[in-house]
């Protein structure tokens, strides 16, 4: 019996509750691609970068509440920061749409000529993150690093494993919810919202009744620009900011948005889950757990890795691919040709 | 090809401007300049095979590269015998069942065409159990092999051919690698197809850093062997060191010029080549029929063509021409470095270049590659002077200053982004457009 517990509890340090921050991150960074796909209908390549814009002002601007002595108790400071990196990131979307895309909107160029300005304006993002911020390693977490200590549970509860909750994780989870909650009362309840999503299931059925593409468009952007900078802020606190990681970033976000079906807020937040679990079990090395499971005869030799770590890509491409074989509108039926 | 005034003198401004870099900074940078701009124009020519005579988007154009470059290694370098005692069996086996797990896998995927539940079912549980199969041969070969004197090869290394033969394989690879992508994402969104690349570029590139029994990861692999003589043979030779002195100039400058110039011969070969069987495959029967997909599928789907293969087709191809140029950067280097694959040096600034040169015209992709190429590497210092400029009313201390000089390197990304939305916004057709 006590096996099993200490088997449950390693399960949940190491899989569940780093795969939940993970998904929440996913989900939110998919939103913002799936809000975009739906609205302009083209896959927007420079949402990474738009991610790591967000969260860069973001820790410019815990930077100086640092410096002028605010401190928020056990939370980091960066969420105090988080307005002033979700207003720089609506500037820049919107900047960008009236210079690059509306042209394209205005003249109705194909999507892959949207899609290659998306490159362009990557570059773009790209150089001015490392320009301002530089490329390397930025940490700025603080404030009480754990919800939970591995020793506090242990001596609560006298298992040998432990189980620690980190604060990033706790606030990853609990803003995620927040954020996704809001978005979905917007879309569902507010009157806008609702042209929005009129918008996104037929274009001129919505003309037709009077909607105002433009405001529609605007909103969009807004809305995105709000959701990449809390999942890039998010990410980088749970991990760190590192501009490059959030390039990487890009596949996981497209597979997650793909999975639940581009074009579809739900099927985000399903595929960002769906895609963050894989990842995590299939690189988790099961050895300790089973050795909790199986008599001590039995234990195995190896890791019980099935992929190491350095593949986690690998299996959001694999689910990926899975998708497109099987179901290409993804798993809630998004958008499709 | 009508001779047209406008294009000669673009690429007769591209060599002057060549030319003054030769005479103002000096003439081994011009040439290292040159070499590489030969080999972007061989990338560029790849993907505006694919971009612009059928509209596909490849955005791994890095992982084409780079398997380019791992066939360099696997020709090259010579094997290592103690390695391949250690463990070259077991890889074989390994390499083996998984050849047979995907082909089972294919095959019964096709098979249960009818029975979706099945298919599911049978195609997953030979997925699993061969990979389970593959990792158990091939875990303890990889240890074995990595032991093998981990500090100078570790790997099982090539096969100890001329590497030459390997731009020829590098292309096989890239193109092995394009037809199962295009078999899966082809036919579906054209943006499936883009992400589709991205990841197995992403993929390959964790392969190759990863897989050190394989390309020795990130420890890379030094010393391949050259298609052109070593400075050091030139320098010891009679006749090499009569011309020097002959001409005035230094064993060391001079013998470092004609190796580039060796391999400037070279690449030039190829790149004609290329462009020359391009330019018959986009005037035949086979390239018309290829625009005129990417103008209307519907339109040529009705006409009976299979617009699905003919993209596989090209995507193949396209994707060989860019593995072929990723061989031959790795022959020049000299050396495979996985590290090196930066997404937006190997994928985006191509695109940039079939962009910014004309896409659907292969002198523009030349050209592009070029002209690219040439500001990616000139910007640094023309980005440094001109912050030094800027900056030079300020106090030489202060930390705007420091900073705006060291950043002054990621300008060029800007620059960049810049160009391409410049260009795409009000010169769609590129500077050499499509006839």
């Amino acid at each position: 019996m006590e096996g099993f517990l200490n088997a449950l509890v390693l399960l949940s340090n190491f899989l569940v509750i780093p795969g939940l921050a993970y998904g929440c991150q996913l989900a939110l960074g998919a939103l913002g691609v799936t809000l975009i796909y739906g609205i302009l209908r083209f896959s927007n390549f420079a949402h990474g970068e738009t991610m790591a814009f967000g969260t860069m002002v973001t820790i410019l601007a815990t930077w100086w509440l640092k410096s002028s002595g605010v401190t928020l108790g056990p939370l980091p400071i960066a969420l105090l920061a988080l307005p002033a990196g979700i207003f720089a990131a609506i500037i820049l979307c919107l900047t960008t749409d009236k210079l690059v895309y509306r042209f394209y909107r205005e003249k109705k160029s194909n999507p892959v000529i949207f899609l290659i300005a998306s490159l362009g304006v990557m570059f773009f993002y790209n150089g001015l993150i490392r320009f301002v911020i530089g490329p390397s390693d930025q940490i700025f977490t603080d404030g009480e690093r754990f919800i939970l200590t591995v020793k506090e549970f242990r001596e609560s509860t006298g298992l040998v494993e432990g189980l620690a909750i980190r604060t990033t994780q706790g606030i990853t989870v609990v803003t995620a919810v927040i954020i996704v909650a809001a978005l979905f009362w917007f879309l569902n309840r507010t009157r806008t919202g609702k042209s929005m999503r009129a918008y996104s299931d037929n274009e001129d059925l919505a003309l037709l009744s009077g909607i105002n593409p433009d405001r529609v468009v605007l909103i969009a952007w807004a809305l995105t620009a709000i959701v990449a900078t809390v999942a890039g802020t998010l990410y980088g606190l749970d991990k760190s900011f590192k501009p490059f990681t959030y390039l990487q970033l890009l596949l996981p976000i497209f597979a997650s948005a793909i999975v639940g079906g581009l074009g579809n807020p739900v099927g985000a937040i399903a595929g960002g889950f769906i895609i963050a679990f894989s990842e995590v079990s299939i690189t988790f090395a099961y050895k300790k757990l089973l050795t909790y499971l199986v008599p001590e005869s039995w234990a195995p030799e190896g890791l019980v890795q099935l992929l190491s770590t350095d593949y986690k890509f690998a299996v959001s491409f694999a689910i990926l691919v899975l998708v497109l074989l099987i179901k290409p509108t993804g798993i809630f039926s998004g958008k499709s040709l | 090809m009508r001779v047209n005034r406008r294009n000669i003198g673009m690429f007769a401004v591209m060599a002057l401007l060549i030319t003054a870099v030769g005479v103002f900074q000096s003439w081994s940078v011009a040439l290292a300049i040159l070499n590489l701009c030969l080999i972007s124009a061989i990338m560029s020519l790849g993907v505006n095979i694919q971009w612009g005579y059928a509209g596909l988007l490849n955005v791994g154009v890095m992982g084409f590269a780079a398997l380019g470059g791992l066939a360099g290694v696997l020709v090259s370098m010579p094997p290592v015998t103690a390695a391949w005692q250690a463990g070259g069996s077991e890889v074989i086996v390994a390499v083996f069942i998984l050849a047979i797990t995907l082909i089972a896998g294919v095959y019964f995927y096709h098979r249960f065409r009818r029975n979706p539940l099945r298919r599911i079912l049978v195609t997953s549980v030979i997925g699993i159990v061969g990979f389970l199969a593959f990792r158990s041969f091939l875990d303890p070969a990889v240890g074995a092999i990595e032991a093998v004197d981990a500090a100078k090869t570790g790997y099982l290394g090539g096969m100890g051919l001329p590497i030459l033969l390997s731009w020829i394989v590098g292309g096989i690879f890239a193109a092995g690698a394009a037809w199962i992508i295009g078999k899966i994402a082809l036919g579906l969104r054209s943006d499936y197809l883009a992400i589709a690349t991205l990841g197995i570029s992403e993929i390959v590139i964790a392969i190759l850093k990863n897989e050190d029994w394989l390309t020795r990861g990130v420890k890379n692999v030094n010393g391949l062997p050259r298609p052109v003589p070593y400075e050091i043979e030139l320098q010891q030779s009679e006749l090499f060191r009569s011309i020097a002195a002959d001409w005035g100039m230094s064993l060391i400058g001079l013998s470092s010029i004609v190796v580039k110039l060796c391999y400037a011969g070279l690449f030039t070969v190829v790149l004609l080549m290329v462009l020359w069987f391009s330019e018959k495959a986009l005037r035949s029967p086979w390239g018309r029929m290829m625009r005129a997909i990417r103008d209307n599928e519907t339109a040529a789907e009705a006409m009976g063509k299979n617009v699905t293969g003919r993209h596989l087709q090209v995507f193949v191809l396209g994707s060989a021409v860019i593995g072929l140029a990723g061989a031959m950067l790795t022959t020049l280097d000299g050396q495979f470095t996985p590290a090196s694959y930066q997404p937006l040096r190997f994928t985006f600034l191509i695109w940039v270049m079939v962009i910014v040169g004309g896409s659907g015209n292969n002198w523009g992709a030349i050209l592009g590659g070029f002209v690219i190429w040439f500001f990616w590497i000139e910007a640094e210092p023309l980005g440094l002077w001109l912050m030094d400029v800027i900056t030079s009313g300020m106090d030489s201390n202060s930390w705007l200053r420091m900073h705006l000089l060291k950043s002054a390197a990621h300008m060029r990304l800007m620059t960049m982004g810049v160009i391409l939305l410049l260009v795409l916004r009000f010169s769609p057709k590129g500077l050499i457009p499509e006839r």
